[in-house]
C-alpha cells in the first residue's frame, strides 16, 4: 500500500499487458476497441496486440476510415463505433415470460464483471447522462443497474482528437474529471513511451496499487494535462452556444425542410449515439399461442412508427423527426434530466451516410434566428 | 406545482417497473360499438390503490402493451376500471376478452388530477368523446366531495347521441343547482333534445364565476387546445386549467423516450399538465 | 306569456347578451323594428328559402337549425341557445334563410323586424356599425364552431379522414 498515497503512477508501455494480467487475474473479461472490417468496434480483448496501436480514424461528414497514425500509440485512435452503452442497455434483452396465466417469469440479467479499456471522457460522461435516465424518475432500472455495476470503466485522455469530435464545446473532455476507475494518459514523446495511470475510485485504487510504477512526476502530469489541453485545442468543430435555447424557438424554422431534403431517417445517428436511450418492447409467442416473451429492444425517433398514436403517427415528416431528435438531444433533455443529450463524441457525423452534422445543422439555424438570443434576453 | 410549472411527481419506486401482475376480468360492459368497459380484479387480492387522472398499462398475452387511464372510482381500489376502445391490436384484444381472462397490468402509472385545488371553488369538468373515460374518477370524487365544492358541472361534446359515452350514469346524475351537465353532439336527427355544437360553445354560458373556477379537461388534443383557450378568454386563470395529454407509451414510466412532447415526458410529468405549461406546444407541427 | 308586460321593448334589448352595452339611443331605436315571439316545442320560427324578414334573440328555450337530407331525414346542425340570435341571412342579400329552425322546447324570444332594422342602418351608419359589431362575432363564433367540427374530432380512428 505505500504508492496508495500517490494518486497517480507512470508506468512503461508495457504496464499496460500488466493491468490486462490483473484485471483478468481478478476476474473482468477485458474490452477495448479493437479493429474489425476497417472499422474499431468495442469488443474482449485478449492482450495488447489486440489494440489497434499506431491506427487512427480519419472521420468526417459521412465517412470513418482507419489508417496508419504518425506514431506507435496505442490509444491515438478515439471512438469505436458504438459506445459501452451495449454493456448497459443491450440493444435486445428479453424481460420475462409467461403462459397464459400469466404468472410473470421474469429473465434474469446475466452479467460478467467486464473492464472497458480506453473509454474516452465523452462516453463517460455519457454514462453519467444514461444513469440519470434511468435512475433519476419514479422508477429505477434495476436491469441497468446490476449491467452498470458490473462494468469497470478505464479511461484514456484523448491526445488527438478526431476532425468529428468536439466534446471540448460540451465540456464533457478531452480529459476526464470524474465517473472512471482508472484514468490513463498516454506520452510518447522524447523516446519514451509510459503511461499516467489515476484511480478515480476505490475499486481502480486497489488495482493501481498493484501495478508496477512509481509515483508520476510533476513533469509527466504537466504533460498529461499539456497534452488534453493541446487536444481540446485542436478540435476544428464546436457546438454552438445558446443552442437549447435557439432550438427551443426553432420549431417552425425553414431548415428542417432543408435538413429533410437529405436525412434519410435511417437511425444511424441514433444508434451510434451513446446516450440515445429511446427503447420499445415487442411481444412474441410460441407458435401455439401458449408462451408468450416480451423483449425490450432499441427504437429511434427516426422511424414512422416510433410516435404513432392511434389513427396515425405524429411525426410524418423526416423534418419534424430530425427536429425532434436534435431538439431533445440539445434543447429538452436539460428538461427532462437536467443536462443537455449530447457529449460531443461525434459519432453521428461520422456515422451519418450523408454525413449531416448536427454543430452544423445548429449553426444554419442560428445563421437565420429570427430573434438572436440578446433579442430574447431582453425580451424576457 | 415544481418551478417548471409541473405537477410534483410520485415518491421514487425502486422497482423495475417493467413487470405485470396478473389481474382477471370480473365483467365486462359493452359501451358503445367499438368501447369496452373492463373491470378487473387482482389475482392475488391484493388491492390497487390509484389516484384520479393516472393511467395503466394492460398487457395482453402475447399480444402487447397499451396505456389505458383508469375510469373507475379512486374511493374503491379491489376493482380496477378501464374503458377501452379498440383501435389497435391490443386494445382490440383488450375488447374481446370475456369474463375470467387474464390481463397483466402495470401500474398504477403518471401522477393525477389536482383534485384538492377545487376545494372551496368551482369545478368545471370538460370531456370529449371517449375523453370521459379519465375525468370519470374526477366526477365520482366531486360527487363524495360535493360539500366541499362549490358547484360542479360536467360538460361534454361527443359525434352524435349514440355515442354519449356512461350515457346512463351521466344522464342519470341528477342535476341541481349545484351539479350541471351540459351535453352537445357535432350533428344529431330531431329525435335529439339536447345540444349540437362545439363543446367550447357550452363553456361560456355554464361558468359561474370564471376566476373561481378549476377545470379539467380530457379529449382530443384539438379539443382541449380550443377548451383551453374558451377557458381562458371566459376568465378561467390559466394555472387553474388541467389537461390530460397523450402520446404513444410503450413503457410508461419514463425509459422508451416515445411519449416525448417537447420537454415533457407524458407518463412521468403528466398525464395532467396545466394549461401553461403545454399551450404552446400543442399548437407546434408534429411535435 | 306575462314576461315583458312590465318592461319596455328597448329594455329587454338592451338585456339581452348581444345588445347590451349598446347606446340608449340605438336600443331605442331598435325596439321600434322589434316584438314579443313565442313559439311552442316543435314548431317553427322559420323554414328554409323563406324570406329573411324577422330574425329573433333567443330568451328563453334552445332552437335547432335543421337541415333536410335525402335518406338520413332531418339533421340538426347546430343548436342556438337562449343569449343567442337565431339567422343571420337578414343582413345580407338576397335576405332569405339557408335553414330551419325550430324550436326544441317552448321558446321566448324577441323578433326583430329585419326590413325595418337594415333601414335604420342605412340611415344612420354608425348605429348600422355598431349593430353589425354586435353580429360579427355570431358569425365568427358559428364558423369556429364550424371548423372544429368539420375535423370530426371524436371520430373512431378507423373513420378519421372518411370524409375527404
Amino acid at each position: 500500500m505505500d504508492q496508495a498515497a500517490a494518486k497517480s503512477i507512470s508506468m512503461g508501455a508495457n504496464g499496460l499487458e500488466a493491468l490486462i494480467s490483473v484485471l483478468e487475474a481478478d476476474g473482468y473479461d477485458v474490452w477495448g476497441a479493437r479493429e474489425r472490417d476497417g472499422a474499431l468496434v468495442l469488443g474482449p480483448i485478449a492482450s495488447i496486440d489486440d489494440l489497434p496501436r499506431g491506427r487512427i480514424e480519419q472521420a468526417e461528414g459521412g465517412s470513418v476510415r482507419l489508417v496508419e497514425g504518425p506514431r506507435d500509440a496505442f490509444f491515438d485512435h478515439t471512438l469505436p463505433m458504438q459506445s459501452a452503452k451495449r454493456l448497459v442497455y443491450p440493444a435486445e434483452e428479453r424481460l420475462f415470460v409467461t403462459g397464459e396465466d400469466l404468472l410473470i417469469e421474469e429473465t434474469p440479467v446475466e452479467t460478467r464483471p467486464i473492464a472497458v479499456i480506453g473509454v474516452r471522457p465523452c462516453d463517460l460522461a455519457a454514462m453519467e447522462t444514461l444513469t440519470t435516465v434511468f435512475e433519476s424518475g419514479p422508477f429505477r432500472d434495476t436491469r441497468f443497474r446490476q449491467r452498470r455495476e458490473a462494468l469497470l470503466l478505464i479511461a484514456v485522455n484523448c491526445m488527438r482528437p478526431a476532425s468529428t469530435c468536439f466534446c471540448a464545446s460540451m465540456n464533457t473532455g478531452p480529459r476526464a474529471e470524474a465517473g472512471f476507475d482508472l484514468a490513463l494518459d498516454e506520452l510518447l514523446e522524447d523516446g519514451r513511451h509510459l503511461f499516467v495511470v489515476s484511480a478515480g475510485s476505490a475499486r481502480g485504487q486497489e488495482i493501481l496499487d498493484r501495478l508496477d510504477g512509481e509515483a508520476a512526476s510533476k513533469e509527466d502530469l504537466q504533460a498529461a494535462r499539456d497534452g488534453s489541453r493541446a487536444c481540446a485545442e485542436a478540435q476544428t468543430r464546436r457546438m454552438a452556444e445558446g443552442a437549447e435555447q435557439l432550438l427551443k424557438r426553432s420549431y417552425d424554422h425553414p431548415h428542417w425542410a432543408e435538413v429533410a431534403e437529405r436525412c434519410l431517417s435511417c437511425t444511424n445517428c441514433t444508434m451510434v449515439c451513446p446516450t440515445c436511450f429511446c427503447g420499445t418492447v415487442e411481444d412474441r409467442s410460441s407458435l401455439d399461442g401458449s408462451e408468450a416473451e416480451r423483449w425490450r429492444r432499441w427504437d429511434s425517433c427516426f422511424t414512422l412508427d416510433f410516435s404513432y398514436l392511434h389513427g396515425g403517427s405524429v411525426r410524418k415528416e423526416t423534418a419534424s423527426r430530425y427536429r425532434q431528435w436534435i431538439t431533445h438531444k440539445l434543447a429538452h433533455w436539460h428538461d427532462q434530466f437536467g443536462s443537455s443529450g449530447c457529449v460531443g463524441c461525434g459519432r453521428c457525423i461520422g456515422w451519418c451516410p450523408v454525413g449531416i452534422d448536427l454543430t452544423a445543422e445548429v449553426a444554419a439555424l442560428a445563421a437565420n434566428d429570427s430573434s438572436s438570443g440578446q433579442q430574447g434576453e431582453e425580451r424576457r | 406545482m415544481n418551478a417548471i410549472g409541473q405537477l410534483d411527481r410520485s415518491p421514487l419506486q425502486i422497482d423495475s417497473g417493467m413487470l405485470p401482475r396478473p389481474f382477471v376480468v370480473r365483467s365486462r360492459r359493452e359501451e358503445m360499438s367499438d368501447c369496452v368497459t373492463l373491470e378487473l380484479a387482482a389475482l392475488d387480492g391484493e388491492p390497487l390503490a390509484f389516484e384520479a387522472g393516472q393511467f395503466t398499462m394492460l398487457y395482453v398475452h402475447g399480444v402487447g402493451e397499451v396505456a389505458i387511464s383508469i375510469s373507475g372510482d379512486p374511493a374503491v381500489s379491489d376493482s380496477l376500471i378501464h374503458t377501452i376502445r379498440a383501435v389497435g391490436a391490443v386494445s382490440q384484444a383488450l375488447c374481446g376478452l370475456s369474463e375470467g381472462d387474464r390481463v397483466g397490468v402495470r401500474g398504477p402509472l403518471g401522477n393525477s388530477w389536482p383534485l384538492e385545488r377545487a376545494v372551496g371553488k368551482h369545478l368545471m369538468i370538460v370531456a370529449g368523446g371517449l375523453g370521459l373515460a379519465p375525468v370519470r374518477p374526477i366526477i365520482y370524487w366531486a360527487l363524495a366531495n360535493r360539500d366541499r365544492l362549490k358547484s360542479i358541472d360536467i360538460v361534454y361534446g361527443t359525434r352524435a347521441p349514440d355515442q354519449i359515452l356512461f350515457a346512463p350514469q351521466l344522464l342519470g346524475l341528477s342535476t341541481t343547482d349545484g351539479l350541471r351537465v351540459g351535453m352537445t353532439v357535432d350533428l344529431a336527427d330531431q329525435d335529439w333534445r339536447g345540444q349540437v355544437g362545439v363543446v367550447t360553445d357550452l363553456i361560456p354560458s355554464m361558468l359561474r364565476e370564471p376566476a373561481e373556477t378549476v377545470a379539467m379537461v380530457c379529449g382530443p388534443e384539438i379539443m382541449m387546445r380550443f377548451t383551453g383557450q374558451a377557458l381562458a378568454a371566459a376568465g378561467v386563470p390559466a394555472e387553474e386549467i388541467f389537461l390530460s395529454m397523450e402520446r404513444n407509451m410503450k413503457c410508461g414510466i419514463g425509459w422508451c423516450g416515445h411519449c416525448q412532447l417537447g420537454p415533457h415526458l407524458i407518463c412521468r410529468d403528466g398525464p395532467v399538465f396545466p394549461y401553461p405549461a403545454v399551450r404552446d406546444l400543442m399548437s407546434v407541427w408534429e411535435l | 306569456m306575462t314576461d315583458g308586460n312590465i318592461k319596455s321593448m328597448p329594455d329587454i334589448l338592451a338585456e339581452h347578451p348581444l345588445f347590451a352595452g349598446l347606446d340608449k339611443e340605438i336600443t331605442d331605436l331598435l325596439g321600434g323594428c322589434a316584438g314579443n315571439a313565442h313559439f311552442a316545442a316543435g314548431t317553427y320560427l322559420f323554414k328554409a328559402e323563406e324570406p329573411a324578414d324577422i330574425f329573433y334573440l333567443v330568451r328563453s328555450g334552445d332552437v335547432a337549425l335543421e337541415l333536410s337530407m335525402p335518406g338520413r331525414g332531418k339533421l340538426v346542425v347546430d343548436t342556438v341557445r337562449p343569449g343567442h340570435a337565431v339567422g343571420a341571412s337578414w343582413i345580407l342579400p338576397p335576405y332569405r334563410w339557408r335553414f330551419d329552425a325550430r324550436a326544441v322546447g317552448d321558446v321566448r324570444a324577441t323578433g326583430i323586424d329585419a326590413a325595418c332594422l337594415r333601414k335604420k342602418c342605412d340611415d344612420d351608419p354608425s348605429m348600422g356599425y355598431q349593430v353589425l359589431k354586435r353580429f360579427l362575432p355570431v358569425v365568427a363564433g358559428r364558423l369556429q364552431s364550424t371548423r372544429l367540427r368539420l375535423l370530426d374530432l371524436y371520430a373512431p380512428p378507423a373513420d378519421v379522414g372518411r370524409a375527404l
